[in-house]
C-alpha cells in the first residue's frame, strides 16, 4: 500500500515509522524546515520537505497513485483542505483526517471528510467508558452504514431480567452482539438470560438509544445529546 | 445588501470601508481585536459611528459567525491571511448557511483555479500580480 502522510509532528512521524515497519510505502510531507531535518535523520527518503496543502507538493509526492492520504497536521483547516483535494481532485479512495479541535468535527462532516480522528474525543470516550455517567456509552459510530455500537449496563430494574433473550422482542434496528459478565465476554444466544450488572454491547441504528435504555436500564437518565 | 467580511487585513479592511461608503450594511470579523484600528484609520468617525459592525472571533466558530450576522448575509468575503482558512470558511458559508454569494481570497493560483472549477468564486492576488508583470514585460519589450 502507498500512503501519503501530511504533517510530521508526533502523530505523523510515529505513524509513518510504524507503517514503514509494517512494509508499506510511505511519503511523509513536513512543512517546517527544522522539523524536516529532524525527521529526515530517521525516515530518510520517505520524508519530503514542503507544504502539503500545495497541489504541486502533493503531486510531487505521487498523490495520484496513493491508496491512502492521512492529514494529521496541527491545523484543522489544513487537514480539511488536504483531505478535500486528495479525495475530490485526485480521486484518492481512502482518507483519514485528524481533528484537533472537536468543535470542528461538523466542518469535516459538512465537506464529506471521513473518517476523522480526534485525540480529545478518544480520551473523552475512554473517560465515559471508565466512569460511565449516563449508563450508555457510544463505542463506535459507523457513519456511512448509519449504525453505532453502544455499551449499556443492565440495571436491577431492567424488565428483561430472568427471561431468555428468545422471549424478548428487540426493537427494530437493534441487536445484542456481546455480553460482558464477571470480566469475561460471550456472544449471547437465544437461551441467554441477562443479569443485573451485565454490560451489553449492542449494534443499533442512531436514535434507538431510548428504546434500548428502557429495556436494559429504565431507571437511568439518558445522556443529553 | 448585507456584507460579511472575515479577515480585516489590508484587503479586508479596505473592501469593508468601500462597501460601507457605498451604502451597504457591513459586518467585519477578525480574531485580532487590534485589526479594528485598520477600519478606523483615515476616517473622520469610528467604524461603529459610521454604521459598521465588528466581531472578534475565529472563522471556524459558528457562534461567532452567527453573531457577525452570517444568517442574513448576502455577500460573504473570506479575506484572512490563510488560503486554506478562506477556502474552508467560504464553503461553510455556502453549504451550511446558504449564503448566495461567496468570494474567497486565495493567494496560491493553483488552489484558486481548482476551487474556481468547483464553483467557488476565488480571487488570487498572486495571479493578478503575475498577469500585470507579464503585461509590463510585453509593453517594455515592445518599447525597446
Amino acid at each position: 500500500m502507498y500512503a501519503i502522510v501530511v504533517g510530521g509532528g508526533k502523530v505523523g512521524f510515529n505513524l509513518s515509522r510504524e507503517m514503514l515497519r509494517r512494509g508499506h510505502e510511505v511519503t511523509l510531507i513536513e512543512s517546517s524546515r527544522t522539523r524536516y531535518v529532524t525527521v529526515e535523520r530517521e525516515l530518510e527518503h520517505s520524508v519530503q520537505y514542503g507544504d502539503g496543502t500545495e497541489l504541486w507538493v502533493l503531486e510531487r509526492a505521487g498523490v495520484e497513485r496513493a491508496d491512502l492520504v492521512v492529514a494529521v497536521t496541527g491545523d484543522d483547516e489544513d487537514n480539511m483542505l488536504v483531505s478535500q483535494v486528495a479525495k475530490d481532485k485526485y480521486g484518492c479512495e481512502h482518507i483519514i483526517a485528524r481533528v484537533n479541535n472537536p468543535r470542528n468535527y461538523s466542518h469535516f462532516k459538512l465537506l464529506g471528510i471521513q473518517p476523522v480522528v480526534s485525540a480529545t474525543d478518544l480520551i473523552l470516550r475512554l473517560i465515559e467508558h471508565e466512569v460511565p455517567r449516563y449508563g450508555l456509552v457510544h463505542l463506535l459510530a459507523l457513519e456511512d452504514e448509519a449504525l453505532q455500537i453502544i455499551e449499556v449496563e443492565v440495571s436491577a430494574s431492567a424488565p428483561l431480567l430472568g427471561r431468555p433473550l428468545a422471549d424478548i422482542s428487540m426493537p427494530d434496528g437493534s441487536l445484542f452482539i456481546s455480553v460482558l459478565r464477571n470480566g469475561a465476554g460471550f456472544v449471547p444466544r437465544a437461551d441467554t438470560v441477562l443479569e443485573s450488572g451485565d454490560r451489553v454491547l449492542a449494534v443499533i441504528e442512531p436514535g434507538r438509544e431510548a428504546e434500548i435504555m428502557s429495556m436494559l436500564a429504565p431507571d437511568i437518565s439518558q445522556a443529553p445529546a | 445588501m448585507f456584507v460579511l467580511i472575515v479577515g480585516a487585513g489590508r484587503v479586508g479592511a479596505a473592501v469593508a470601508k468601500y462597501a460601507l461608503a457605498s451604502g451597504h450594511e457591513v459586518s467585519v470579523m477578525d480574531e485580532d481585536p487590534l485589526s479594528h484600528e485598520r477600519l478606523d484609520a483615515g476616517q473622520a468617525t469610528t467604524w461603529e459611528e459610521a454604521g459598521g459592525r465588528f466581531t472578534v472571533g475565529t472563522a471556524l466558530e459558528l457562534d461567532a459567525l452567527r453573531e457577525a450576522g452570517i444568517e442574513h448575509t448576502d455577500l460573504f468575503i473570506a479575506s484572512t491571511d490563510g488560503d486554506n482558512t478562506n477556502l474552508i470558511i467560504a464553503q461553510i458559508a455556502q453549504r451550511q448557511f446558504g449564503v448566495r454569494k461567496v468570494i474567497a481570497r486565495v493567494m496560491d493560483p493553483a488552489r484558486a483555479a481548482w476551487y474556481r472549477e468547483q464553483g467557488l468564486h476565488t480571487i488570487s492576488p498572486a495571479q493578478e500580480a503575475i498577469e500585470m508583470f507579464k503585461e509590463a514585460l510585453h509593453e517594455h519589450a515592445q518599447a525597446l
